[in-house]
């Protein structure tokens, strides 16, 4: 009887999942639409965590957020405003966001809209930075801000003109075409990012700005392979926040790092987080820095992951083992062997090498701790220091522990010891 | 010639489940092996494995 409710409860959310309608609407500022979010606030990456404990990266990014917010003028300020709890920090998943890597959200950042038309939620995400000294990854020296800036006034101002002539963009669609042309959603967004720009730049010459903005723009766009990473996320983010709340269902909806802590939540255990210490990231490492440099797993762009894509859909990338390592027997095997943990095959994301089977989609908690495989990551490692920034890519796995005290968690919640 | 040895006299095709290093040396004697990737529910522990058969 309890095995069919469970059943029937991850059916129900797995279409759920499956019926999401991503739709990238427009852009807004972090202050003005995401909920809750205030001057004073800032949102991080990854479940909850206090200043104290958290990773360099993280503090760094912070950190270049209350300089560029204008609260704090240099690091020494920035640190005792941090620790002067006059701030509020806070999970941008309890805000409808998310962020990579540190996934610092302070109230000026523009911030994409996305809407899950089908269920009417939206999700929110900041605009990608680039590869190397960013935000994201910890960095706040003067070019960091001098970026966020521009981001501010002339990044985002062009793309919001260009969205109110283009009107909406079908994510769901877009992301299953760039799942077909070797990007696997997460750490390879090479064809994501050349199918936007071609989708906004026939708007984008259409706007009032003038040709050297346009050029800079569009510049940015191309020389920036990730770009199109801070729209799967929000995409996957609105697509599987319908999911909470399912009663007896034992699928994942959020997985995300806040560079000391992985967190997962659970369909049917609503809003709880299950933490446990982040690992350490299996890569490749830019020239000069070797695992020794590395921050541990940090980011919630494994909600890439969650939705059944990045490491999930490997094989249709098979390319990216040269950014995070192995083969491409390697890439294949990684998303045969997920089949193992999730509850079914997707509706949109087909791996053409599958003879075009959807990617492993739906991780089931029962899944993981019988069989002991845990999902696979694509991700960027960061510095453990703050300021330094990005100093490689690779694999990751969750911590088990995660996953054994939420099937724990979820056993009590339904009587059984 | 007892049906063992008539065995051992064909070309082997073996499946190995447990310790990997049997596959290892099969291997190194050019044998053809496939190790399946084997291991107790919940990695042995007995209480998740409980929970597990309720579930």
């Amino acid at each position: 009887m309890l095995k069919e409710k469970i059943e029937k409860a991850n059916q129900e959310a797995i279409e759920k999942l499956f019926k999401a309608q991503p739709t990238l609407t427009g852009l807004g500022t972090a202050e003005k639409d995401i909920p809750n979010m205030d001057k004073k606030t800032i949102l991080h990456a990854g479940p909850p965590v206090k200043w104290e404990k958290m990773s360099g990266p993280l503090k760094g990014a912070i950190m270049g957020g209350l300089i560029y917010e204008g609260l704090a003028k240099n690091e020494e300020e920035a640190i005792k405003l941090a620790e002067s709890g006059e701030i509020t920090f806070d999970s941008c998943h309890h805000h409808s966001a998310v962020g990579p890597m540190a996934g610092v959200i302070t109230a000026s950042m523009p911030v994409w809209i996305v809407e899950n038309t089908a269920f009417g939620n939206k999700a929110y995400c900041t605009l990608n930075e680039g590869l190397g000294k960013v935000l994201r990854y910890g960095a706040y020296s003067e070019e960091v801000i001098e970026r966020l800036n521009w981001i501010e006034k002339t990044l985002a101002p062009v793309l919001k003109e260009t969205m109110a002539l283009s009107g909406p963009i079908d994510l769901q669609t877009m992301i299953a075409q760039v799942i077909q042309m070797g990007d696997e959603g997460h750490n390879r967004n090479k064809a994501g990012t050349s199918l936007l720009i071609r989708e906004l730049a026939p708007y984008m010459v259409q706007t009032s700005f003038d040709n050297r903005e346009k050029s800079d723009v569009l510049t940015f766009m191309h020389g920036n392979d990730h770009f199109f990473l801070n729209l799967t996320m929000p995409a996957f983010k609105s697509s599987l926040d319908p999911l909470e709340g399912i009663p007896y269902s034992t699928l994942v909806y959020t997985m995300a790092r806040n560079g000391t802590e992985f967190g997962i939540r659970i369909a049917g255990l609503g809003n709880r987080w299950f933490n446990a210490p982040a690992e350490v990231i299996d890569g490749l490492f830019f020239p000069g820095y070797t695992m020794e440099d590395a921050n541990p797993d940090i980011g919630d762009s494994v909600i890439c992951e969650t939705a059944g894509v990045g490491g999930f859909a490997m094989a249709a990338a098979i390319p990216i083992v040269q950014f995070v390592g192995g083969t491409p027997q390697d890439a294949i095997n990684f998303t045969k062997s997920m089949y193992e943990i999730t509850q079914g095959e997707n509706a949109s994301f087909k791996v053409p090498v599958l003879d075009f089977k959807g990617t492993p989609t739906g991780i089931d908690i029962r899944k993981v701790v019988e069989t002991g495989i845990l999902p696979v990551i694509n991700t960027g490692i960061a510095h453990k220091d703050a300021g330094v920034g990005q100093v490689g890519a690779g694999l990751v796995r969750p911590p088990m522990k995660c996953f054994e005290d939420a099937l724990e968690a979820f056993a009590e919640s339904v009587g059984i010891s | 010639m007892s049906k063992i040895n008539e065995l051992f006299d064909s070309e082997l095709k073996v499946i190995n489940l447990g310790l990997e290093s049997f596959s290892a040396e099969l291997k190194l004697q050019k044998k053809q092996v496939v190790h399946v990737e084997w291991r107790p529910v919940a990695g042995g522990n007995k209480k998740l494995g409980s929970i597990l058969d309720q579930l």
